[in-house]
């Protein structure tokens, strides 16, 4: 006798429940995007008008031909230069700053008491989780308009990554060589100099530059906020919607954009 | 008998020449980026300076708490949330049919050794397309549409759409290449259509990765919503631009708490659903 031929078609019972939670959570995910379309006042009307849509033609037509005049292009010029430096200086104080704050966040070793851990950590998460243009802002005030204040918005947020993504590595390390160490006595400063440090610098370094590729973005728009470099020569020029001159600043960020990550490629390359 | 003490010169570090001389090299190449960056922290410890910011920084404590200000602020939360939620499913709108017809995998003349020609710079532009959409900073798109439809948060929506556009699209067909394209290898072969190789042999082998990326990217992109604010794109980041320059600091104090909450519960909401996807 053979069972009914049907049943062996029927989904069991475990992707049954599956299908069910992702119809689910396909469903909340639904409602939230109906949600966020209904409750923004969106003007599409205004951005689909013809008025619109010839002022934005009317923009990308006076891109072109680019605003090369000799005098504009030095400014440019060191418009990159403060950007390259803000970026470069702003990644280096925050490795400097992020290995100094890695040391007390991490657990050296596991009979570690490591006191000053959860704190650390949580300074780290505030640095990390305000975004380098908000800390740029609220720079301003105490720094004035200008690099500064935009390098140090840069060192402070980029603190922030560093010093977790450090002391996740400084944790990871392998234990024996510092074991060693121990074993013989030696103090703590000189554990980690020669047992921990030499093990996860190489580490270190690959996410010092890979945030330095990112700090070079972040600091060609600080100027937006009025924090230097680029950025601050781009607003100036589109708030008096000089277009071909705004096209010249685009073209040299994303040109400076593409040198640091070709910079930053090779140099993580020969770290290997 | 006594074990020998190291000497002197064996506890020398060996190699503190070449040390030394990167050391040097390095304060070298540090000076000109001081000058251009105007590096004076003494600036900050001027009178004025001082007393400008010790006032503002006092001015944070206590946060205000009052009840209407609360609600506004927790309106413009959720704006922030719908720009970045909005911006996200209009660049998926754009991101899927590019990655899709960007992607090699999809290739049905590269079935039989090397890309046809036409096929080959269909799929170059768009990636040169796909690159331009991400290159240009979100910041600027803002700025560019907040010229165009004024203040608010359609610019918002447009810029997170526009550059989140160019990084999932990007991401997404590397997705699809990484992966093991055996099975729309084999379909594709047998002569089923591309969208079919797609659904039934990309997607089921790559879907984990996909959604899981795009998770991570709408985070991001509420961090981002915050800072479009900044030049006027609605939402949190422009309250915020405005109380900061009223010097208002007990308001910029309950937004910044607000903010870092913010980014902390979507830190938590996308890796409870990326695990959930995993």
């Amino acid at each position: 006798m053979m069972p009914p031929i049907e049943r062996s078609f029927a989904v069991p019972a475990a992707q049954r429940a599956t299908r069910l939670r992702v119809a689910l959570w396909l469903l909340a995910l639904a409602a939230l995007v109906a949600a966020s379309f209904l409750t923004l006042d969106l003007q599409w009307r205004a951005f689909a008008s013809a008025q619109a849509l010839q002022a934005m033609a009317r923009f990308v037509g006076e891109f072109f031909p680019l605003y090369t005049d000799a005098d504009f292009l030095l400014r440019v010029a060191q418009g990159a230069w403060e950007t390259f430096a803000m970026s470069a200086l702003g990644t280096l104080l925050a490795a400097v700053l992020g290995l100094l704050l890695a040391l007390p966040a991490s657990r050296m070793h596991p009979s570690d008491p490591a006191r000053a851990r959860a704190p650390t950590r949580l300074l780290l998460n505030v640095l990390r989780s305000i975004p380098d243009l908000v800390w740029a802002a609220l720079l301003l005030i105490s720094a004035g308009l200008g690099p500064f204040a935009g390098t140090l918005a840069l060192a402070l947020h980029t603190t922030g990554v560093l010093g977790r993504l450090f002391a996740e590595a400084i944790e990871n390390a392998p234990p024996g060589p510092g074991d060693a160490l121990r074993a013989q006595g030696i103090g703590k400063a000189r554990v980690f100099a020669w047992a921990a440090l030499p093990q996860v610098l190489p580490q270190l370094l690959s996410y010092t530059l890979y945030r330095w590729e990112i700090n070079i973005r972040a600091a060609a728009v600080l100027g937006i906020v009025g924090a230097g470099g680029l950025g601050q020569l781009l607003v100036f020029h589109m708030g008096l919607f000089h277009m071909d001159k705004t096209a010249t600043i685009l073209a040299a960020m994303l040109a400076l954009v593409a040198l640091v990550d070709t910079l930053s490629y090779g140099l993580r390359r020969r770290l290997g | 008998m006594a074990t020998p003490k190291p000497t002197q010169a064996a506890l020398r570090d060996p190699a503190w020449l070449p040390r030394l001389a990167w050391i040097v090299l390095g304060l070298v190449l540090l000076w000109p980026l001081l000058q251009a960056t105007e590096f004076r922290p003494w600036v900050l410890l001027q009178p004025d300076n001082l007393r400008v910011s010790a006032h503002f920084l006092g001015s944070f404590m206590p946060p205000v708490v009052e009840a209407e200000f609360l609600v506004m602020v927790a309106r413009e939360t959720w704006r922030t949330v719908a720009i970045a939620t909005a911006g996200m499913a209009l660049a998926l709108l754009l991101a899927v049919p590019l990655a899709l017809a960007s992607t090699r995998v999809l290739s049905i003349s590269a079935l039989s050794g090397r890309m046809a020609r036409a096929p080959f710079w269909l799929r170059q532009l768009l990636r040169w397309l796909l690159i331009l959409l991400r290159s240009v900073p979100e910041l600027v798109w803002a700025l560019l549409f907040v010229r165009v439809v004024g203040l608010g948060p359609t610019a918002g929506v447009l810029a997170i759409a526009l550059t989140y556009a160019g990084m999932l699209g990007k991401v997404y067909a590397e997705i699809l290449e990484s992966g093991d394209t055996h099975a729309s290898q084999t379909l594709l072969r047998n002569g089923s259509s591309r969208l079919q190789a797609f659904f039934y042999a990309l997607l089921p082998g790559n879907a984990g990765e996909l959604s899981s990326y795009t998770v991570y990217r709408w985070e991001c992109a509420i961090r981002s919503s915050v800072v479009l604010g900044f030049v006027g794109a609605g939402g949190l980041g422009q309250q915020l631009i405005v109380s900061m320059r009223m010097f208002e600091g007990g308001e910029v104090a309950t937004m910044l708490i607000v903010f870092v909450l913010l980014v902390a519960l979507a830190d938590r909401v996308s890796a409870a659903l990326r695990r959930a996807i995993a």
